[in-house]
């Protein structure tokens, strides 16, 4: 809302929780919120709804919130925009915070997005980068734009708060400081199941063992370079011999040679692995924003001025088709395995899973 | 059944280039596309009409050149289009985007009636996926975002049945009519316009409105001035001081990567593959 800007003080994380736990991206922007809230001279504040979730609170404290506002009620067990978007917008009337960070994630940029409107204020999606002006008290997002090419900052200089989601991982969370403490708010939320227009029937778990790539110590990726499915299918098997999760880019998935579930980049997963194996890559904006921050990286890409070989540590220029297999029956001597002979039943599910 | 879909005109961002020089958009760089998630918004709309009928309408703002975003629209199987198009309505953020969608909505609802509002999951330029929610929240109705699957919609009882994907799997959801859906791309494949549809597309001339012909617009909500967000600094991405490169022929490669990455030999033995 086009406010007296003055009155709003304070940096809020929107702590997002689903059956009583809290994730992990809460928890990181606390480090970001933190940050900003020191030189703002101001309390970073944690946001919790949901049922029976005031327990959680010790840990939002210990993560590096100053305090925590509650709203602890059966309404608010499941998450629904209408329900979320009227109680998060009432604490943001009452309170009246300077900046409001969401995690990326499908519920979080849904709120953040139905809380904009409501309260008329500016959301930047899918933020990278995060500082503050301070003598103006002007909240910087900076995030790729135009197809990413460029980073951009976006500012929000009449509006109150200054709202962005950020991507899980992309923030590095701080250590938790045990016994740590702070005020609880508790609030109240007003409105009643038999108002409501939409109803959580069933939350249906995917059965099939879900691409963990946030979590993966090592990722190898492949790129279009790998050009079709037999190419795709090589890069898994070094990945299978390495141990590694399979990752790909957009463009591949985009080619259906796997499911989106692999993506790795801005519109994807972002992942910070020991190691990341880019293989026929070119490194595009989008893709690093996703993996920039893994702690070895290495990229096999037959084109020396892939911008791959910008963010990587260690480039090999070479073709994949060559130096992949290499590499594949190296990991498999080291590691001492034994050669596939046949497809093995895991390498099958690794190439056709997507 | 009467569905309206929001579709955007959006620049081909795989080719756009970018004025190394002024950091700016070339924008003629880049041919304009029917955003690919809007394809599937109007494709599951079509899908819908099939089933309990009714009329398809897509309404966009942009450019008058979004005409052929609409047209596109029509290919795929839209009855009608509605662009609306003014100097006034430019330089919006999505705040201000979903209030003039919302102003004509407003519009059409007052002659047809709206029973469900699709968009895509976002849209590929600006990338934000804020829209959708945002006329949502200004229309009073229900967002249900990430929607991959669309079932026992019941016009007359007013209610419909969603799956929402979330990161563990999906949800279902029930909702009321109207709702406003964003879909994601697995929740169809767009197939291919019939040739019928194709003739009538390239003829088709879509209802075109300006500020003027909304009623009761707080023009002070449209456009750059109506955006809260701007946009600051751009500066290209950083570039790193780049890779150490390995030479050699691919086995010598080969041997000296994998020197690199058996310093951390306990990782690749211990790595328990998350899948
Ligand atoms: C809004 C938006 C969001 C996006 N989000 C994502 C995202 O989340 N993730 C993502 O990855 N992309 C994303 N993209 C797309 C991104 O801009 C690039 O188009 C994409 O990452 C390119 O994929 P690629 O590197 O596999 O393909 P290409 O750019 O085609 O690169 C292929 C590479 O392979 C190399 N190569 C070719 N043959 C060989 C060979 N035989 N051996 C070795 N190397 C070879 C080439 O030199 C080239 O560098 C997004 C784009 C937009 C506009
Ligand atoms: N100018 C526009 N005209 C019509 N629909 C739009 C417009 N901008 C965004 N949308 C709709 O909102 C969705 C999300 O866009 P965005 O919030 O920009 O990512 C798109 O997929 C469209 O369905």
């Amino acid at each position: 809302m086009r406010v007296n800007i003055d009155d709003y003080r304070g940096v809020w994380v929107f702590m997002e929780q689903k059956e009583g736990q809290l994730l992990d991206v809460g928890l990181e922007l606390l480090a970001a919120g933190q940050d900003l809230a020191r030189k703002l001279e101001v309390d970073v504040c944690g946001v919790l709804l949901g049922d029976g979730v005031k327990p959680l609170t010790n840990q939002i404290f210990e993560a590096g919130a100053d305090k925590v506002y509650v709203i602890d009620d059966p309404i608010l067990k499941f998450y629904r925009t209408e329900t979320y978007m009227k109680a998060v917008g009432d604490l943001v009337r009452k309170y009246k915070p300077e900046i409001f960070l969401y995690g990326a994630t499908s519920n979080g940029k849904d709120l953040a997005s139905a809380v904009a409107t409501d309260v008329l204020c500016g959301l930047t999606a899918d933020t990278t980068l995060m500082d503050v002006n301070v003598e103006k008290r002007l909240f910087e997002a900076s995030r790729p734009a135009f197809g990413g090419n460029i980073m951009a900052t976006i500012l929000c200089k009449k509006h109150r708060p200054q709202m962005a989601t950020v991507r899980p991982k992309v923030i590095k969370r701080l250590p938790p400081e045990p016994g740590r403490t702070g005020e609880v708010v508790e609030e109240v939320i007003t409105l009643k199941e038999e108002d409501l227009k939409t109803k959580v029937l069933e939350i249906v778990k995917s059965s099939k063992k879900a691409v963990n790539l946030e979590e993966a110590d090592i990722i190898v990726a492949a790129g279009k370079g790998v050009k079709d499915a037999k190419g795709f299918a090589m890069v898994a098997e070094l990945a299978e011999a390495m141990n590694a999760t399979l990752g790909a880019s957009r463009d591949v998935v985009e080619a259906g040679l796997c499911g989106h579930e692999r993506q790795v980049g801005q519109t994807g997963a972002t992942v910070t692995p020991k190691v990341y194996v880019a293989v026929g890559i070119s490194g595009a904006i989008q893709h690093l924003v996703g993996m920039q921050n893994a702690e070895l990286i290495v990229a096999i890409n037959s084109d020396r001025e892939a911008p791959i070989f910008q963010a990587a540590h260690y480039g090999i220029e070479a073709d994949a088709f060559t130096v992949v297999p290499m590499l594949t029956e190296a990991f498999r001597k080291e590691l001492s395995r034994e050669p596939a002979g046949e497809e093995t039943e895991e390498t099958e599910g690794v190439t056709s899973r997507g | 059944m009467h569905i309206l879909v929001c579709i955007k005109q959006v620049p081909d961002t795989k080719i756009i280039k970018v004025n190394p020089k002024t950091n700016t958009l070339d924008r003629s760089s880049a041919p304009a596309i029917l955003n690919p998630y809007d394809a599937h918004a109007v494709e599951e709309a079509v899908r819908l009409r099939k089933i309990y009928g009714g009329k398809v309408t897509v309404l966009s703002m942009g450019p008058p050149q979004a005409r052929n975003a609409i047209r596109k629209c029509v290919e795929i199987g839209a009855d009608e289009g509605i662009l609306i198009s003014d100097r006034r309505f430019a330089g919006a953020d999505t705040l201000a985007t979903s209030y003039a969608l919302f102003k004509a909505v407003e519009k059409i609802q007052k002659t047809d009636g709206v029973d469900l509002i699709l968009c895509g999951k976002h849209a590929i330029d600006g990338d934000t996926g804020q829209t959708g929610p945002g006329v949502a929240r200004r229309l009073g109705i229900p967002p249900l975002t990430c929607v991959i699957r669309v079932e026992d919609v019941d016009v007359e009882n007013r209610t419909l049945k969603v799956h929402r994907k979330v990161e563990e799997g999906y949800e279902v959801i029930a909702s009321t009519l109207p709702s406003l859906l964003t879909v994601e791309k697995e929740i169809n494949e767009v197939s291919w316009a019939p040739l019928p549809n194709m003739i009538r597309a390239a003829r088709y001339e879509p209802s075109v409105w300006n500020v003027d012909d909304l009623d009761d617009v707080d023009i002070k909500q449209l456009g750059l001035k109506g955006s809260p967000t701007i946009v600051g600094k751009m500066w290209p991405p950083e570039k790193s001081k780049g890779a150490k490169m390995i030479s050699g022929d691919p086995a010598d490669q080969t041997v000296a990567v994998m020197k690199i990455f058996m310093k951390e030999q306990e990782l690749f033995t211990k790595a328990g593959r998350k899948n």
